[in-house]
């Protein structure tokens, strides 16, 4: 089958919320689990992704596309975290808010593209940056939905001043403000979840994405 | 002598050119700093909620006076806790169900037995007698069909409203039963209108197929059921996909978030609805007043000719890290090139 085809029908069993349809697909791609997830996963959320920013697919259909491939990645790799991507280490988390679903659906994006990350779920900015160095993290990322809690990161971001980790931000009110990222201090911004896959691949790469470096950022 | 408040609104609605644009400045946490208080502190009296919102018209010269304290509010009448912060909104804590027999036993909570959706209710009766009919008194309630964020978690929500039908159906007859009490007993109390929020309506958040077989029935059966006219707005979410279901509800305004097109939005309510927005909440943090001015005139060209627009922010909520310095910026924007006949050129860059 055509690559483009299959990739348009995968995209497609996701935002029908298709499991069974999209394991079909999934199964047609030939070579290494990881393989199978570069050549149609990655690319299938990026354009959910892009969907989603344009206004053209909702966020129901995203998390739920995300869960999917995230079951379908659980079902190639299994339990072995050998098969997965191990570097760049990584953990998320959000600052004294309790609206998670964002942080779920990066987390969704990350590992059903084959990478590992640790979960910090809610905390404040002292539990969360004493964890990130504890756990040599070397990616942290924070989602926001309240502006106070996209606030916060700036306090995470001094906190973690003199350490090797990097801050990518994400959540609505990065969205409505682009100025926000640079102003906490982060590294890079995800415009949506499966951007950050893109973000964490570059900058594990020490490159980034356009769009995601805050105007003036410390580095790169 | 210009219109007062309440006839300027009403003109508007009505799909006449008022005097000038109105506008609702929907400040609910300035009047803590106003009043030298902490946001606890300012929500444990409702006399103070009315001396804040009072003060906050007198400064700005805006058209409302805004009867919401915090969206948590309704999530505790259900047994959630409150998180107080320095510098935000109260927030919901952890939610309240999680299981199916837990979504099951959900049963909805009394208005009367809740003092913090008392004190709602006093701080109304108290605007209501300050405004004298010259000034809308705005109440709040959470759509049905978007309180299960809080009571149940963003995540679990949409797990059961995608593939837990039974446990979203009860759900949706608890949170009707409530809304409907708890926005009647806000109409009764003074609130001139209601602004019902509802965010998971919105498309960027639930597909159009989804809303239209679910909230857009949660909707229209509550609207049916409240004593008074019904605003809808989506909490900053985009609206164009689900605008010609949602004026089915009978809602005679819609709240536009800033990544709308609001001459779009205008364009496609054709005289159905009166449009309210859009200016971006998060951004006025750091406005300077020639940003400001140049926010509010854009709007204003978009949304004002022809009436049936009120100016206000795309969120229903005003940060409270945005300054007093801005508020007045946008205040003295309004005054300045709100008047009607609206100068048609559009702002200088």
């Amino acid at each position: 089958m055509d690559p483009s085809a299959l990739r348009y029908d995968f995209e497609h069993a996701l935002l029908a919320m298709n499991r069974d349809e999209a394991r079909r697909l999934l199964a047609r791609v030939p070579g290494p689990p990881l393989a199978a997830i570069e050549a149609l996963i990655v690319p299938s959320l990026a354009r959910l992704g892009e969907g989603w920013e344009r206004g053209q697919i909702a966020l129901a259909q995203i998390y739920m596309g995300g869960r999917i491939c995230e079951e379908l990645v659980d079902t190639l790799l299994g339990s072995s975290q050998n098969e997965r991507y191990g570097r760049p280490r990584m953990a998320i988390a959000t600052i004294e808010d309790h609206h998670q679903l964002g942080k779920r659906i990066v987390s969704s994006a990350l590992r059903g593209s084959g990478f590992q990350l640790i979960d910090y779920g809610v905390g404040t900015v002292d539990s969360i940056a004493a964890r990130a160095v504890s756990d040599g993290i070397e990616i942290l990322l924070l989602s926001a939905l309240m502006l106070r809690s996209a606030l916060r990161i700036r306090d995470v971001r001094t906190r973690l001043a003199d350490r090797p980790i990097r801050v990518v931000v994400g959540g609505a009110p990065f969205i409505f403000d682009h100025a926000l990222s640079r102003e906490v201090g982060a590294d890079a911004m995800a415009t949506n979840a499966f951007h950050a896959v893109e973000v964490v691949r570059s900058l594990s790469q020490g490159s980034l994405p356009q769009g995601s470096l805050p105007q003036g950022a410390p580095w790169v | 002598m210009g219109l007062t408040s309440a006839a300027r609104v009403r003109r508007t609605l009505s799909g006449e050119e008022p005097d000038r644009v109105p506008w609702f400045l929907l400040v609910t946490l300035h009047g803590a700093r106003e009043l030298g208080l902490s946001i606890r502190e300012y929500f444990s009296k409702p006399e103070h909620v009315v001396e804040g919102q009072l003060r906050m018209r007198a400064r700005y010269r805006h058209d409302c006076l805004y009867g919401f304290f915090f969206a948590a509010l309704e999530a505790q009448a259900f047994g959630s806790d409150v998180l107080w912060f320095d510098d935000g909104p109260p927030n919901a804590g952890r939610p309240v169900a999680s299981s199916h027999e837990q979504i099951l036993g959900l049963a909805p909570p009394r208005v009367a037995d809740h003092r913090g959706l008392c004190d709602v209710l006093v701080a109304l009766e108290g605007m209501k007698r300050a405004a004298a009919g010259e000034v809308p008194v705005i109440g709040v309630i959470m759509s049905p069909f978007s309180l299960p964020i809080m009571q149940l978690g963003f995540e679990r929500y949409l797990d059961v409203l995608l593939e837990h039908r039974e446990a979203f159906l009860h759900l949706m007859r608890v949170n009707e039963e409530f809304c409907v009490e708890w926005g009647n007993a806000q109409l009764a109390a003074g609130a001139d209108v209601l602004v019902y929020f509802d965010p998971v309506a919105s498309s960027t958040i639930t597909p159009r197929a989804l809303y239209v077989e679910t909230g857009f029935e949660v909707a229209r059966r509550t609207l049916a059921r409240l004593k008074g006219p019904v605003a809808t707005h989506f909490a900053s979410g985009r609206c164009l996909g689900v605008l010609d279901d949602v004026l089915k509800t009978g809602t005679p305004a819609i709240g536009v978030g800033s990544l709308e097109d609001l001459a779009a939005v205008k364009a496609a309510c054709a005289g159905r609805a009166t449009v309210v927005g859009n200016l971006n909440g998060i951004e006025m943090r750091h406005w300077s007043d020639a940003e400001a001015e140049a926010a509010v005139r854009a709007a204003i060209a978009q949304g004002a000719p022809g009436g049936r627009f009120v100016l206000s922010d795309q969120h229903g909520e005003i940060p409270f890290q945005v300054p007093e310095r801005v508020l007045m910026a946008v205040s003295d924007a309004v005054h300045r090139f709100g008047r009607y006949p609206i100068e048609q050129s559009p702002p200088s860059p």
